[in-house]
């Protein structure tokens, strides 16, 4: 059964106060030292930490015009869709059918003419829509907020990508071989940006902001945003950030600034 | 009546038809398997003791998927990317065989006892760096030391270089 929107609210309301206070308490018994300081290097057998929340801040003022860097640099790290003018590794699959992790949306308004150009992909939600639907499970967010699918268990009934506000997701419709060994996909099964999990795993940044700042763009700032000490969290306070359809309540792992 | 030699030859032609069946099977009876690029040790072939392995290796392949997948544990014992990395070698012209040939280490097994496996609908059945192979497990034993006694890479860089694998 699901909770009721109430009960969701209040929720989210006990969450907000228990971290509130549990903050109060963390910086209250000593200045200057500072308690559970959330240990970044990450060893291969540690865990995926509740200590964290991998986000996102993608800046659209800095984002450019026609450069699809993030989403080439996607495509190459996981081997979907075609890159250079290769062929795509689905040949049967239409291209509204095919794979597509992150895309590139222009936003043009109307009375002004202003055009804003932004990557959009799995938002990962606090409150994920795709977790809430899916019948077995497949569809999970890890303990440090990386929403993703489990392929071995999903039976690809494509609940989540329906239930999706961000058409953040994808079905492979046809049989896949030679895959990334960091990035398994084949037919049957729902996938969708992971935020490069196993590049995270590694204390990486995902690949789309590597190719962002190596173009020179920086529009894309990955980090934690549980450790208020990070770029991103310090960043977030002295600017804000939007989330994409906030009138949700999902509270998204990405957040836009300049939307 | 059959003369002592006609008795031999009969006898050796019934051994024969006898036997027949016996050594054209030979070959069948256990499927030939691509042998591993490195022992896991010394003293270790495999990651696991083989009789365990060969009975076990789809638990230990399990429980592990769900540590990487779902908690994000990056260890490489019983990671099934290392055991691809390891197992699957390619033959003497250097080509490799694709999951279903019977030169696949997984299907040279799988063939013969007409189980089907479904890890790679998703996963690649090839090596990722076939060329650039490094067995990280074997810390006793590290396969490049051989370049190590050719000169290219003296013990202390090894050393330098594997310090991370030997954790």
């Amino acid at each position: 059964m699901s909770p009721t929107n109430s009960e969701q609210k209040t929720d989210q309301y006990r969450r907000k106060f228990l971290g509130q206070s549990a903050a109060v308490a963390g910086l209250a018994i000593a200045p200057g030292i500072v308690l559970n300081q959330v240990a970044h290097a990450k060893s291969d057998a540690d865990k995926a930490s509740a200590a964290n929340r991998w986000g996102m801040l993608i800046d659209t003022t800095k984002c450019a015009k026609g450069c699809t860097d993030c989403v080439t640099a996607c495509k190459t790290e996981n081997g979907w869709g075609s890159v250079d003018g290769k062929a795509s590794a689905e040949k049967l699959s239409n291209t509204e059918q095919q794979a597509q992790w992150i895309r590139k949306v222009t936003i043009t308004d109307k009375q002004t003419g202003h055009v804003q150009s932004l990557p959009l992909m799995c938002q990962h939600c606090e409150t994920a829509p795709c977790v809430d639907v899916c019948p077995t499970g497949a569809s999970m967010k890890r303990e440090d907020g990386i929403v993703q699918v489990d392929k071995h268990i999903c039976i690809g009934c494509r609940y989540c990508m329906m239930a999706c506000p961000y058409k953040a997701r994808s079905f492979i419709h046809e049989k896949l071989e030679l895959q990334k060994a960091t990035a398994p996909r084949g037919i049957g099964t729902v996938e969708s940006c992971n935020m490069c999990a196993h590049r995270v795993d590694k204390d990486q940044n995902p690949a789309c902001v590597e190719a962002c700042s190596k173009a020179d763009h920086n529009a894309i700032l990955f980090g934690d945003l549980k450790d208020a000490n990070s770029e991103i969290s310090k960043e977030l306070k002295k600017h804000g950030g939007e989330q994409i359809r906030a009138d949700l309540g999902l509270n998204t792992g990405v957040r836009y600034q300049g939307l | 009546m059959m003369s002592l030699r006609q008795f031999a030859k009969h006898l050796a032609l019934l051994v024969g038809l006898i036997a027949l069946p016996v050594l054209s099977n030979a070959g069948e009876l256990s499927p030939s398997v691509p042998k591993a690029k490195a022992n896991v040790s010394e003293t270790q072939q495999c990651v696991e003791p083989i009789d365990v392995i060969r009975k076990n290796h789809m638990v230990f392949l399990e429980h592990k998927r769900d540590e990487t997948m779902r908690e994000g544990v990056r260890t490489k014992k019983h990671s099934l990317v290392e055991c691809i990395d390891c197992h699957v070698t390619p033959n003497e012209n250097g080509e490799y065989a694709r999951i279903g040939e019977d030169g696949h280490f997984c299907s040279s097994c799988h063939n013969y006892a007409a189980v089907n496996v479904d890890c790679f609908d998703c996963h690649s059945d090839l090596p990722q760096n076939a060329s650039a192979h490094m067995h990280t497990l074997n810390n006793n034993n590290p396969h490049h030391k051989d370049l190590a006694a050719n000169g290219s890479l003296t013990k202390e860089t090894l050393d330098v270089l594997t310090e991370g694998d030997k954790k």
